[in-house]
């Protein structure tokens, strides 16, 4: 295949940045769309100009590193992959790509296509995660839980934390995330008694990164590549009402 | 073994440490025996941990939360991001919950036999000893394991065992555990315990009077190069598989923490074990960056064949049953697709070597779920295994539902590493090495299922109390800044980088990568040769000339610049690849995942010579261009009895 590629570049956070347009020949439509852009990189260097840099690591769709908006969408055409799982042979011969980093206030652009995600890693830290020290766990099969509810948990947890949700959203907001990991902790037990206390703590923490608020969109969720639901959302709203009025008692 | 004395000097023996009394005594009492550090006294103490995946996020955790000082580094942009992440099948504990006679001493056995009897005992017994409490930390963590209908969790079995014990969540175990760890670093960070640094990447370990105090990290965005000091150093940087440049690790996976330690004095051992894991997509192309395995959890339920007859292109679903040769179900009747990893990866090889290989590069073997989906409903499939079916089916473009998958093994594991005692500390007083990085659990070849297991125990269940122990017993003046091991390891640094940059040549970091995959698959893979590995050693020499002479590395160092931090580990790894490759050569048995054509029996499986290689081969750096030293460390076996290992 041959494809006429459209890169952002933008040599550090100060920098502009800007557009530049690429041919690229010979591409495999059986390759992902990082390995077209691994063969963009050598080309560059075979012409000693400086490479595309990208985050990415696993390259098998779940460690979230790697994340670009493709023709405007968030990893691309194909629902429920991540940029590294997109393979080129849903792209024609001769097609216009253009590619971007993700555009959002609270992820800053690093280099060319990669960003800053600390945002994500300091919501969390408000409250993402259950208090209790090692060595204190009890057995493990003494805290039943019934499969529909760890199977709603497990929904929630697979969030990978690429940003997509943010970047695909006009608001700019990392409301899908956010409720993710309430979700996934809020729909076991081990996670209730720091229940309300948490959905504060990572609103707040949401809010005061910059992020945008929700308005019902859902191009979040349209774009995750693990397909997270809004109901996720409505039920982190619910959390945070009562949290905010008092009404925590069950 | 003589005729390559040339390419090794012996060295004195290695001593394990391993506590005395019974093998079920051991830990314990070894724990009460250790000297501990009063809580008041802990915030004193600065751990510095490389590597926030299993073992490194679960350690700093664990530390963290006793009260010392943590510094926690990770390349990656988040430490959720850490390769851990990407394990699919799940994790072991004798739990024991199926009633089907599982208990630690079998856990324990299997291990020691999956591993081709090169494991050492002890280790692998306290793994198996903690594994039970892991899943009770995760539990309680919030990972959300697969349950039943009545609310208890679930299990499944795995390859190499009988019984069922792997504990799972999907096909993302990893993920979901990896998840607990980091919630759990989080909270140590959020609570200032742990000082988390992301993108940013360790260049050399500062060894003073021999003791490991800190490490050099460079600032992968703003190329700033400093000294961390302190009072012990973990690595937790996982394994080496790129080595062979097309494997199942993430890109960024590399060698670079512990080879660097290597070269300032921690012994390296048994770099030749490296596991071919028997399940991934076949590669497609040339442009092919890594592959990607599909969980080894599918050989419980797929079936592993290929057409009877070399050449027939029929399409699957059209070869008749007696035309199709189910090699595992037939050679192996006990065992069948659940054979272990290397039995199942060498069979593979040998079918698509005799011109059955199936696709259109006839390179695979077939996996096939149809009769599991008559059997058990579609529905019941697409729950065990859904989101690999759907992942297969984006990488390939077919439907495993419809078409059988296409599977090859793909180097996925490395069982060598830097050499530990029982405490997991190097022989370098001060540096513990954790997780995949070490050596010390899996011998030869690693179990399905036991990696996550093995990350989990040593990070939140044993270098917490061993480094502790430590600490104590330590009494170390204060490293400054201006002492001469740390400036001239940050000086050899710099000087590293403008080396590379001042190359100049026509070649890319990823050409030369890509040759060094070739040359490390070709002649040291799945099989392995005096013949192929003398070649071998001659090719990698002239690579590494050819990286130095002809690399091409753009920018600069004073910022961002993926491709130098890039060639660094490309230049890592070729060296690694040459000790390893001189580990191959100087093992002249098989065993494991070291198969050695030389020493096999009349059937064509692995020949081990215990009288001759029951040991754990440790190599210590002597210098650039000098032969390294080879330390020994016999195995003993006293609570398994060594013997051929049989899975038909």
């Amino acid at each position: 295949m041959k494809l006429h590629l459209r890169v952002w570049r933008q040599s550090s956070a100060e920098d502009r940045g800007r557009f530049e347009d690429y041919e690229l020949d010979d591409v495999s439509p059986d390759s992902s769309f990082l390995e077209m852009l691994d063969l963009l990189n050598e080309q560059l260097l075979e012409q000693r100009k400086m490479p595309v840099a990208f985050d990415h690591d696993c390259r098998e769709g779940i460690c979230g590193m790697c994340g670009l908006m493709i023709d405007g969408t968030a990893h691309g055409p194909v629902p429920g992959h991540t940029v590294c799982q997109l393979h080129m042979r849903h792209f024609k011969d001769g097609d216009r790509i253009v590619i971007e980093p993700w555009r959002v206030a609270a992820f800053p652009v690093v280099q060319d296509l990669v960003v800053d995600r600390g945002s994500f890693d300091r919501i969390l830290q408000r409250g993402g995660f259950i208090s209790f020290a090692t060595g204190t766990a009890p057995e493990a099969n003494s805290i039943l839980i019934p499969k529909d509810r760890v199977d709603t948990a497990m929904d929630a947890a697979t969030c990978i934390g690429c940003g997509a949700c943010a970047a695909a959203c006009p608001n700019g907001s990392a409301t899908l995330f956010t409720a993710a990991k309430i979700g996934h902790l809020g729909h076991l037990p081990q996670g209730q008694p720091e229940r309300y206390q948490r959905v504060m703590g990572m609103v707040g923490q949401m809010d005061a990164e910059g992020f945008g608020g929700c308005t019902n969109v859902g191009a979040c969720t349209s774009v995750c590549p693990k397909e997270i639901g809004q109901d996720f959302i409505s039920q982190m709203n619910r959390d945070y009402r009562r949290a905010v009025l008092g009404r925590t008692g069950d | 073994m003589s005729e390559h004395g040339h390419l090794w000097q012996n060295g004195p023996e290695l001593d394990g440490q391993i506590p005395p009394g019974a093998i079920e005594n051991k830990w314990d009492d070894l724990r009460f025996s250790m000297k501990l550090v009063a809580p008041a006294n802990r915030r004193h103490y600065h751990v510095i941990v490389v590597g926030s995946g299993l073992a490194g996020a679960s350690v700093a955790t664990a530390l963290g939360e006793q009260g010392y000082r943590v510094s926690c580094f990770c390349f990656q942009d988040s430490p959720r991001r850490a390769h851990s992440v990407a394990a699919q099948g799940g994790i072991n504990a004798a739990k024991n919950y199926r009633n089907d006679g599982d208990s630690i001493r079998r856990l324990f056995y299997d291990t020691v036999k999956g591993g081709d009897y090169r494991s050492r005992e002890s280790n692998t017994y306290r793994l198996a000893q903690i594994s039970t409490e892991i899943i009770d930390q995760c539990v309680a963590q919030g990972v959300p394991f697969a349950r039943e209908y009545g609310g208890y969790l679930d299990n499944r079995s795995f390859g190499g065992v009988q019984v069922s014990r792997t504990f799972y969540a999907r096909g993302q175990t990893g993920q979901q555990l990896l998840l607990g760890a980091y919630q759990s670093l989080t909270r140590q960070i959020a609570a200032g315990q742990v000082e988390m640094h992301v993108r940013s990447e360790m260049l050399d370990l500062i060894v003073v009077d021999g003791i490991a105090r800190g490490i050099v990290v460079r600032n992968l965005l703003t190329g700033e190069i400093r000294a961390v000091l302190g009072d012990a150093v973990v690595l937790a940087t996982g394994g080496y598989s790129n080595v062979f440049f097309l494997s199942t690790n993430a890109k960024g996976c590399n060698v670079t923490a512990i080879w660097r330690a290597y070269r300032k004095g921690a012994v390296f051992a048994n770099p030749c074990y490296t596991q071919i894991h028997p399940t991934c997509i076949p590669p497609s192309g040339s442009h092919q960056s890594k592959l990607t395995l599909m969980s080894e959890s599918l050989r419980n339920d797929g079936r592993i064949w290929v057409p009877r007859h070399p050449g027939d292109t029929r399409s699957p679903n059209a070869v008749p049953e007696p035309d199709r040769y189910y090699f595992l179900e037939e050679k192996y009747p006990s065992f069948g697709n659940l054979v272990p990893r290397d039995v199942a990866s060498r069979n593979a090889k040998q079918v698509v070597d005799e011109g059955m290989g199936v696709g259109p590069q006839q390179n695979g073997v077939y996996l096939d779920f149809s009769e599991a989906m008559e059997r058990l409903g579609r529905g019941t499939i697409e729950q065990r295994y859904g989101n690999l079916f759907d992942m297969y089916h984006s990488i390939t473009g077919e439907d495993p539902y419809a078409v059988p998958m296409r599977i090859y093994p793909a180097v996925h594991y490395t069982m060598g590493g830097l050499w530990v005692d029982y405490q997991l500390q190097s022989n370098v007083p001060g540096l513990f090495v954790l997780g995949e990085a070490n050596f010390s659990d899996h011998g030869a070849n690693r179990l399905g299922a036991s990696a996550l297991m093995q990350g989990l125990a040593d990070g939140y269940f044993i270098a917490p109390y061993t480094i502790g122990n430590y600490l104590a017993g330590i009494d170390q003046t204060a490293v400054t800044a201006d002492a001469p091991e740390v400036t001239g390891a940050i000086a050899d640094v710099r000087n590293r980088l403008s080396a590379l940059l001042g190359i100049q040549g026509r070649r890319t970091a990823l050409s030369l990568h890509r040759e060094l995959g070739q040359i490390m698959w070709e002649q040291c893979g799945m099989a392995r040769t005096a013949e192929s590995l003398s070649t071998a050693q001659a090719q990698l020499q002239g690579l590494r000339e050819s990286f130095w002479n002809e690399l091409y590395v753009p920018g600069d160092a004073g910022s961002l610049n993926q491709n130098l931090e890039f060639a660094g580990r490309v230049a890592d790894l070729i060296e690694l690849g040459e000790l390893l490759v001189l580990d191959a050569l100087h093992r002249e048995e098989s065993c494991g995942g070291h198969f050695r054509e030389e020493s096999q029996t009349a059937d064509g499986e692995a020949k081990r010579n215990d009288e001759e290689f029951s040991y754990v081969a440790g190599w210590a750096w002597q210098g650039e261009g000098a032969a390294p030293m080879l330390r020994r460390e016999p195995l003993a076996f006293e609570a398994v009895r060594l013997s051929e290992r049989s899975y038909s």
